[in-house]
C-alpha cells in the first residue's frame, strides 16, 4: 500500500487497512426499465470504483440514475420493469451479477448495507426498533435472540440515542425523523459492513438535524472504517463529506474527481452549471442590496426513453458544437484522477486554471 | 403611528404593503367522543413584521416552526387567533369573506407542490384565467389576451395554454402557478416554499423569474422557505422563526455576517457549503430535536437546545428588540448590550 496516498485520503482513509484499494468496482453498468412507453435507460454505461474507507459522493438531479445505480449494486431493482442489461459489479473481486439470490441475501446488510431517504418507509412499523436491529444481527452473525437484543441496544448507544435500553422497545412512530435515521444507521452498521450506501440520507431532515446525522456518519466511519457511497442532490453535502465525487447526468457519469479538484475546476459544463445555479449564503449576503441572478441551465433534463443523439447534455449546453450533437464524448482522464466526458473538457479545465 | 418591527419607516414613505402585529394562531386538539378541546398547538405565538413595496421578506425556519401558518394566516386562509393584519394601513383581520374579496385581488399565493395545487381537470389556460373569472375582471376576449401575455411572461409560450397539468414538468407547473398568482395584478405574493420541490437547475430558473417579476412589477413578497441559502438569495430582509416566534429579523447581510441569535448562528453553521476545502469545517451542532409546539418550553423556546442558555432563559421569554439599528433579535444574551460573537464574554 502506498502510505503517502493513504494519508492523502485524509480523515476517512487514515488508519483503515488497505485504504485506497478498491472494494467495489462497477464497470459499464446498464440498468434499463422496459415500460409501455419504451425502454428507459436509467443507468446507461456507468463505471466507477469505491475504495476502502473512502466516501464517494454521487451527485445529480432527479432522474439522473444515481439511486438506480445504488439499487443495482444490491440487485434490488424491481424486475419487471427494470433489468440490469449490461456491465459488471465486483465486490472484493466477486461478480455480484453472477451471484445467486441466496448469496446476495447473505451479502446485503452484512457486507454492503444501505440507508434510504425516508426512514419511516424503510422501518417496519409493527416491530420495535430493537427487534429490527437485532434481526439483522441474528440473521448475519448467528447470535441468539437475547445477544442480538443486547447488541442492538449497544448500537443504539453508539449512534447517540438517549436512553437506548428504553428506546430499543419503541416503535418507529414514537421516534422523530432524526432519531429514525439514527436507528437506520445503527441497523446498517450493526454487521460492520465494508460498504455503506446512503441514498439521500438527510434529504427529509431539517438542516440542524442533517448536521447531526452527517456528523454521526463521519464519526462511525472514523470508528469502523467502512466505505460510504453518499448519494445526494446537494452539492454542499458532497463538498463537506465526500473524498471523491461522481457527477451523473441522464443515466451516465459525466465527471469524476477528488472533491476539492471538482469544486475548484469543474471540467464538465453540467457540473459548472450546477455549481453556478446554487444560491450561496456567502455570495447572497455580500452581493449588496441588489440580488445577483443565478446561473440558469436552459431547458430541462431529456426524457430517458428518448435521449438526444450525441452528448445528452448538448441541447442545454452553452459549449455545444456539431461534434457534441454527433457523438457521445469519451470519458477521459484530463488531469490526474480527474475524468470528464466532454469534447470541450480541456477548454473548461483551462478556463479555471 | 406605532413603531413597526423590522426597520423604522422613513418619514414620508408610504404605509407598508403588509403589516402584522402580535399574530397568534393556535390549533385546538380535540379528543374523545365529544371532541373536547384538550390542548392547543401554538403554531404561531406572537409574530410581528412588515413588508414594504417592492420588498421581499424571507421567513425561514425548520419544519413545524409555524412559517407556513404565518403565510396562510396573513392571507386569511386561516383565521388568526389573535393579532392584527393590515394591508396599506387598512385592518383586514376581522373582514368577512365578502369584504375580503377586494383584498384577495391584491394578495396572492404560490404553493410548494406544483402537483397538488393545480386542478388536473382544467387546462393550464383555464387555471390561469380562473382568478379573473371569479373576480369578474375581464370579458372572455380580454381574459384570453391577458392569459396569453401571462404565459409568455413566465416563459411558457401560448402553445401550452391548452395542455393539462400532467403534461408539464415540475418547473413548468410552478410557472403556471406563478402566472395564476399574477393574473389579478397583485401587490403582495406569499410564496410557501415555492422552489423547494424543484431540482437545482430548475430552481435557479424560477428564482430568477421571481426576482425579475418583482423588479418589473414592484411586487412585495413574503417568501417562506426552509432553505437558508435560497431565502438569503431572494430576500432583502430575513426573519428567522423558531417554535412559533420570530427570533431575529434583519437585512440579509447582517444576518449572515453578524447573527445575534444563537439559533440563527446554529442554522447558518449547519448549512453545507458547496465549495472546495469545506470538509472538517467547524460548526455549531445543536443537540436534540425541536420541542413540540403543543407544550413548548417555558421562557425562551430555544433554551433547551441553546449552547449559551442562562438561568434567565428558562423563565423569561425574551422580547424581540432592536438591538442595533434595523437588527431585531429576541435573546437575553444582549440584555446588557450587544454581544458579538455570541461566544465572547458579555460587553461591559
Amino acid at each position: 500500500m502506498d502510505h503517502a496516498n493513504s494519508l492523502e485520503q485524509g480523515f476517512a482513509g487514515g488508519g483503515v487497512p488497505g485504504a485506497g484499494e478498491s472494494v467495489l468496482e462497477i464497470n459499464g453498468l446498464k440498468t434499463h426499465f422496459f415500460t409501455p412507453d419504451g425502454v428507459v435507460r436509467a443507468v446507461d454505461g456507468v463505471s466507477c470504483e469505491v475504495r476502502r474507507g473512502e466516501t464517494l459522493g454521487v451527485v445529480g438531479e432527479s432522474g439522473c440514475g444515481k439511486s438506480v445505480t445504488a439499487l443495482s449494486i444490491l440487485r434490488l431493482v424491481a424486475d419487471p420493469p427494470g433489468r440490469i442489461v449490461g456491465g459488471s459489479i465486483r465486490f472484493e473481486g466477486r461478480d455480484l451479477l453472477a451471484a445467486s439470490e441466496a448469496e446476495m441475501e447473505a451479502l446485503r446488510g452484512n457486507d454492503i448495507s444501505m440507508i434510504f431517504q425516508e426512514p419511516m418507509t424503510s422501518l417496519n412499523p409493527l416491530y420495535t426498533v430493537g427487534r429490527q436491529i437485532g434481526e439483522a444481527i441474528a440473521l448475519h452473525q448467528g447470535a441468539s435472540k437475547r445477544e442480538a437484543m443486547e447488541q442492538a441496544v449497544e448500537f443504539l448507544r453508539r449512534v447517540h440515542i438517549p436512553e437506548p435500553e428504553r428506546r430499543a422497545h419503541s416503535y418507529p412512530h414514537h421516534l422523530s425523523g432524526g432519531m429514525r435515521q439514527r436507528v437506520m444507521i445503527a441497523m446498517a452498521l450493526c454487521c460492520n459492513p465494508k460498504v455503506l450506501i446512503a441514498d439521500e440520507p438527510t434529504t427529509a431532515l431539517d438542516v440542524t438535524i442533517q448536521a447531526q446525522i452527517l456528523e454521526l456518519m463521519r464519526e462511525m466511519q472514523g470508528s469502523y472504517g467502512q466505505a460510504i457511497v453518499l448519494i445526494t442532490h446537494d452539492m454542499g453535502v458532497v463538498a463537506e463529506n465526500a473524498d471523491r465525487v461522481v457527477v451523473m447526468y441522464a443515466g451516465r457519469k459525466v465527471e469524476e474527481a477528488e472533491v476539492d479538484e471538482l469544486f475548484d475546476r469543474p471540467g464538465h459544463p453540467y457540473t459548472k452549471g450546477l455549481l453556478g445555479a446554487i444560491p450561496s449564503l456567502e455570495v447572497a449576503a455580500t452581493a449588496g442590496p441588489g440580488r445577483g441572478r443565478l446561473n440558469e441551465i436552459e431547458g430541462m433534463v431529456p426524457s430517458l426513453a428518448n435521449l438526444p443523439p450525441g452528448c445528452t447534455f448538448a441541447p442545454r449546453c452553452g459549449y455545444a458544437t456539431d461534434d457534441c450533437r454527433n457523438a457521445y464524448p469519451p470519458h477521459r482522464e484530463h488531469r490526474p484522477g480527474h475524468w470528464v466526458a466532454c469534447w470541450h473538457a480541456d477548454r473548461l479545465l483551462g478556463e479555471e486554471g | 403611528m406605532n413603531p413597526v418591527v423590522g426597520t423604522a419607516l422613513a418619514a414620508g414613505e408610504s404605509l407598508p404593503v403588509l403589516e402584522v402585529r402580535g399574530l397568534r394562531k393556535f390549533f385546538p386538539i380535540r379528543q374523545g367522543i365529544f371532541s373536547r378541546v384538550t390542548g392547543q398547538v401554538r403554531a404561531v405565538d406572537g409574530v410581528s413584521f412588515h413588508i414594504g413595496r417592492g420588498e421581499t421578506l424571507g421567513l425561514v425556519g425548520e419544519s413545524g416552526c409555524g412559517k407556513s401558518t404565518v403565510g396562510r394566516t396573513v392571507l386569511k386562509l386561516l383565521e388568526p387567533t389573535e393579532g392584527r393584519i393590515s394591508v396599506h394601513g387598512e385592518d383586514i383581520t376581522d373582514l368577512d369573506p365578502i369584504r375580503m374579496m377586494p383584498f384577495r385581488q391584491r394578495m396572492q399565493m404560490i404553493f410548494q407542490d406544483p402537483y397538488a395545487s393545480l386542478n388536473p381537470r382544467m387546462s393550464a389556460g383555464a387555471i390561469v384565467g380562473e382568478p379573473m373569472l371569479i373576480h369578474e375582471l375581464a370579458g372572455r376576449g380580454e381574459r384570453e389576451e391577458r392569459v396569453e401575455a401571462l404565459f409568455e411572461r413566465v416563459g411558457l409560450g401560448r402553445r401550452h395554454m391548452n395542455s393539462y397539468p400532467h403534461e408539464f414538468s415540475g418547473g413548468q407547473r410552478q410557472r403556471i402557478g406563478i402566472a395564476r398568482a399574477l393574473a389579478l395584478n397583485p401587490e403582495l405574493i406569499v410564496g410557501d416554499e415555492p422552489v423547494s420541490a424543484l431540482d437545482v437547475s430548475i430552481q435557479a430558473q424560477i428564482i430568477n423569474l421571481l426576482m425579475d417579476l418583482q423588479d418589473e412589477l414592484k411586487l412585495s413578497f413574503l417568501f417562506v422557505a426552509h432553505d437558508l441559502a435560497v431565502v438569503e438569495h431572494i430576500s432583502h430582509r430575513v426573519a428567522v422563526m423558531y417554535l412559533g416566534r420570530i427570533v431575529e429579523v434583519t437585512d440579509k447581510a447582517s444576518l449572515f455576517e453578524t447573527a445575534l441569535h444563537p439559533y440563527t448562528e446554529a442554522l447558518l453553521s449547519a448549512v453545507p457549503v458547496p465549495k472546495a476545502r469545506a470538509r472538517g469545517r467547524r460548526r455549531v451542532i445543536l443537540s436534540g430535536d425541536v420541542p413540540s409546539p403543543i407544550n413548548p418550553p417555558t421562557g425562551c423556546h430555544f433554551h433547551t437546545r441553546c449552547p449559551y442558555s442562562m438561568a434567565r432563559c428558562r423563565t423569561d421569554a425574551p422580547e424581540l428588540r432592536e438591538v442595533h439599528p434595523g437588527h431585531w433579535t429576541a435573546c437575553h444574551l444582549h440584555d446588557d448590550g450587544v454581544r458579538f460573537p455570541l461566544a465572547s464574554p458579555a460587553a461591559a
